[in-house]
C-alpha cells in the first residue's frame, strides 16, 4: 500500500503548526516592519532574534570547530565518527543564523554592507567578517560529503589538499567570533547587570561555546541514533561527556573568580529576577558537571543525554541573560517577546531539525568512513582519547 | 574648534520652541500632540522633559568619543572634526548596535517603516558647516540653549557657576561623562533630579571594546603558529609510527 501523504503524528502536527505561525509572522515582519512584528523599542533595540537566533545559534554550532580541532589538529581520532554530524550542525547553524539576521536587520537587503564598508573598530564588523568567512570554510569542510555521495574523486582530492590550512583557519575564525559575541556587550557597562557584565565576557563566551559544541554533539548523536535506528556510540560519547565536564568546570571556576574579583556576590542576596535567572543558568551547568564526573552516569545513555540537554539550556539561558534580560534594568524598560518573534524563532529551530534529518538521511553523515580503525574495537569500556593514540 | 551646545536648565522656561525649530529643520510634523510627548523618538529628535518646576532637554550628546561611531559595522556614523556626529542612512543596514551601545539611549528607529532608518539629532551639521548656529539655539527665546565653540562654552558655564554659586549645582554635565560630550548641561539641582543618567563611566566607551579588538592580530598570528605546530607534531608522530611499522 502506498501512502500519498506522510503519516500525521503529534510531532509532525506540532511542526506544521509552528511553521504556519512562522509563515504568518514572516508576513507581518515584511509588511508591517519590525514595529508590527516585534516588541522592540527605542530603549530596547535587541530582542529574541539577536539573543536566541544569533547568539545561541552561533554558540550551539560550535561543535563544528571544537571537533575539527580535536580530531584533525590534536589528532584524537576516537572522535572521528561524530565529526561529520558536528560539521553539518555547524554549517546548518550558521545558515540559520543568517536567516535570523535577515529577520532582525532593519534593512536585510544590506546584509553585505560590512564586507565593503569597513569599520575595524566595530566588534560587529569583526563578527560579520568572521561569520562570512567561517560559513565558507564550513561549506568547504562539508563538501567532501557531497563529493563522496556522487563519487566525484577529482574535486574530493582537491578539497583534501587544502584541508589542513582550511581547518586551522576555521578554528581561528571561530575562536575570534565566538569570543567577539561576548565583546559586543563590553560597550554597555552602565546597562548590563553586574552579574553578567565582565571584562572577561569574550573569554567566558569562548569557553562556554566549547561546552555548548560538545553538549550539542552528544545531543544530536542521541537523537539521530533514535531517528535512524543506529547504535549509539556510547563509549565515545561518554568520553566526550567527561571532556564536557572538564570544560564546564574550567568555565565555572573562571566565572566565579570573576564574580569574586568584581565583588558582586552581594547582588545574589537581592530578590530580583536577575538573581533567579543567574541561579538557573549556573545550576543548569553545575548539576551536569557534577553528574558527568561519575563514570556510572556517563555510561547510561539517558543520563548522559539529560546532562547534555542541561548544558545546552545553560548556554541558552546565559546568552539570553547577557543579550536581553541582563539589559532590561539598565535600559529602564521591560521586554517580553511578541508571539511573532517566538514563532519565527521556533520555525528556525524546527527547520534546523528537519533539514538536518533530511541531509543525514540522504548523505553519508553517520557512516563510519573506513580509512581509520573501525570504532568497534573500542569495546564496552569508555573510550579514552589519550590511550587511543 | 569643535562646536558644542550649552543647555542651562535654570534658564529654560519649557516653551518648547527648540522642539518646533528642530522639527522644521528635519521636515518632521509638529503639533500639540507631538509637543506633549516628553521623549525623543524617530519623529521627534529633541524633547523638553518636565521635572516638577524644572526642565531638561533631551538630544544627541554628540560625544567626543562616541560609542555609536565605534560600534557601527558599516561606518554609517562619523564624528566630524566640527563636533557633530553624523549619520549616513544609505550605509546603515539596521543592526541597531548604535542604539544598544549609546549610553544616553539617544538613537531612535523608524520601527514601522518598511525601509527604516535610525534617527537622531546631528547638531545641525549642515548649518554648522556653513557657519550658522543650530536651529534650536536660534529659536531659544531665553538663551537656555546656546551654541558655540566647546571651550568657550565651558568657560561660559564655569563663569555662571562662579558668578551665582547659589543658583547652580556646582558641576557641568558632559565635561567628563564618557570622556566628554559636545552637549553640556547646567542645573540648579543634582543632575539625576532632572533625569540625566549620573552613573556614566568617565572612560570613553570605545576603549572597552578596542582593548579586546586590538589583540586580534596577536591572537591570529599566535593561534595560527600554535595550531599549525600542534598539527605538524601529531601528524609527524603518525607518519613515524607508520614508517616504523613498515620497517618491521
Amino acid at each position: 500500500m502506498t501512502r500519498k501523504f506522510p503519516k500525521v503524528t503529534v510531532w509532525r502536527a506540532i511542526f506544521a503548526a509552528i511553521l504556519l505561525s512562522g509563515l504568518y509572522a514572516t508576513y507581518l515582519r515584511v509588511v508591517y516592519g519590525l514595529g508590527g512584528s516585534t516588541n522592540l523599542s527605542d530603549k530596547f533595540p535587541w530582542g529574541l532574534w539577536i539573543g536566541f537566533d544569533v547568539m545561541c545559534g552561533v554558540a550551539l554550532a560550535a561543535g563544528g570547530f571544537t571537533l575539527v580541532a580535536m580530531v584533525h589538529i590534536f589528532n584524537v581520532k576516537t572522535y572521528k565518527p561524530v565529526l561529520r554530524p558536528a560539521i553539518l550542525t555547524a554549517f546548518l547553524g550558521y545558515c540559520l543564523v543568517v536567516v535570523g539576521l535577515l529577520y532582525d536587520l532593519g534593512r536585510p537587503d544590506r546584509l553585505w554592507h560590512p564586507l565593503v564598508m569597513w569599520n575595524p573598530h566595530s566588534v560587529m564588523f569583526e563578527v560579520a567578517w568572521c561569520v562570512t568567512l567561517y560559513s565558507t570554510v564550513l561549506f568547504l569542510e562539508f563538501l567532501p560529503v557531497v563529493f563522496e555521495k556522487f563519487g566525484l574523486h577529482k574535486p574530493l582530492e582537491w578539497v583534501h589538499s587544502i584541508s589542513v590550512p582550511l581547518m586551522i583557519l576555521g578554528v581561528l575564525l571561530s575562536t575570534l567570533h565566538q569570543s567577539s559575541l561576548g565583546s559586543l556587550f563590553l560597550i554597555v557597562p552602565e546597562k548590563e547587570y553586574p552579574l553578567w557584565y565582565s571584562p572577561l565576557l569574550p573569554l567566558l563566551f569562548f569557553i562556554s561555546s566549547l561546552a555548548a559544541g560538545l553538549a550539542m554533539t552528544i545531543f544530536e548523536s542521541w537523537h539521530s541514533s533514535r531517528a535512524f535506528g543506529r547504535a549509539l556510540e556510547l563509549p565515545l560519547l561518554a568520553s566526550m561527556g567527561r571532556v564536557l565536564a572538564v570544560v564546564m568546570s574550567v568555565y565555572l571556576w573562571i566565572r566565579f573568580l570573576d564574580l569574586a574579583h568584581r565583588g558582586v556576590f552581594g547582588l545574589l542576596l537581592r530578590n530580583r529576577i536577575e538573581t533567579w535567572l543567574f541561579a538557573l543558568e549556573i545550576l543548569l551547568m553545575i548539576v551536569p558537571t557534577i553528574l558527568l564526573y561519575q563514570p556510572k552516569v556517563r555510561m547510561r545513555p539517558g543520563a548522559l543525554y539529560a546532562c547534555a540537554v542541561m548544558a545546552v539550556f545553560s548556554l541558552i539561558a546565559n546568552r539570553l541573560n547577557v543579550g536581553t534580560t541582563g539589559l532590561e534594568a539598565g535600559s529602564g524598560t521591560h521586554y517580553v517577546p511578541r508571539w511573532s518573534e517566538v514563532a519565527v524563532t521556533l520555525s528556525i529551530v524546527g527547520a534546523g531539525f528537519a533539514i538536518f534529518h533530511a541531509v543525514a538521511r540522504y548523505f553519508p553523515i553517520f557512516e563510519a568512513h573506513s580509512e581509520e580503525q573501525a570504532p568497534e574495537n573500542v569495546g564496552e569500556t569508555e573510550a579514552d582519547p589519550v590511550a587511543m593514540r | 574648534m569643535s562646536k558644542a551646545i550649552l543647555y542651562d536648565s535654570t534658564l529654560c522656561i519649557g516653551c518648547k520652541a527648540c522642539e518646533g525649530a528642530c522639527a522644521d529643520r528635519w521636515g518632521l510634523p509638529y503639533d500639540d500632540k507631538i509637543a506633549a510627548e516628553e521623549k525623543i523618538s524617530a519623529h521627534k529628535l529633541t524633547a523638553i522633559e518636565t521635572h516638577g518646576d524644572k526642565f531638561c532637554r533631551l538630544l544627541c550628546m554628540n560625544c567626543l568619543q562616541p560609542a555609536c561611531v565605534s560600534v557601527c559595522p558599516v561606518g554609517a556614523l562619523q564624528k566630524t572634526a566640527l563636533g557633530p556626529v553624523t549619520y549616513d542612512a544609505e550605509k546603515c543596514m539596521g543592526c541597531r548596535y548604535c542604539m544598544q551601545a549609546c549610553p544616553f539611549q539617544v538613537p531612535t528607529y523608524e520601527w514601522n517603516a518598511r525601509l527604516p532608518r535610525m534617527r537622531k539629532c546631528n547638531m545641525c551639521y549642515e548649518r554648522e558647516s556653513q557657519g550658522k548656529l543650530t536651529a534650536c539655539s536660534v529659536a531659544c527665546p531665553t538663551g537656555a540653549t546656546k551654541n558655540g565653540d566647546r571651550d568657550e562654552l565651558i568657560g561660559e558655564a564655569q563663569k555662571r557657576l562662579a558668578d551665582t554659586p547659589n543658583h547652580y549645582y556646582q558641576k557641568i554635565y558632559g565635561l567628563k561623562e564618557v570622556g566628554g560630550t559636545s552637549v553640556l548641561f547646567l542645573s540648579a539641582v543634582p543632575f539625576d533630579q532632572i533625569g540625566l543618567r549620573t552613573g556614566e563611566p568617565q572612560e570613553p566607551l570605545p576603549e572597552t571594546t578596542w582593548r579586546v579588538l586590538e589583540l586580534l592580530p596577536d591572537v591570529v598570528s599566535t593561534g595560527a603558529v600554535l595550531l599549525g605546530g600542534i598539527w605538524w607534531i601529531t601528524n609527524r608522530r603518525d607518519e613515524v609510527a607508520k614508517a616504523e611499522g613498515q620497517r618491521k
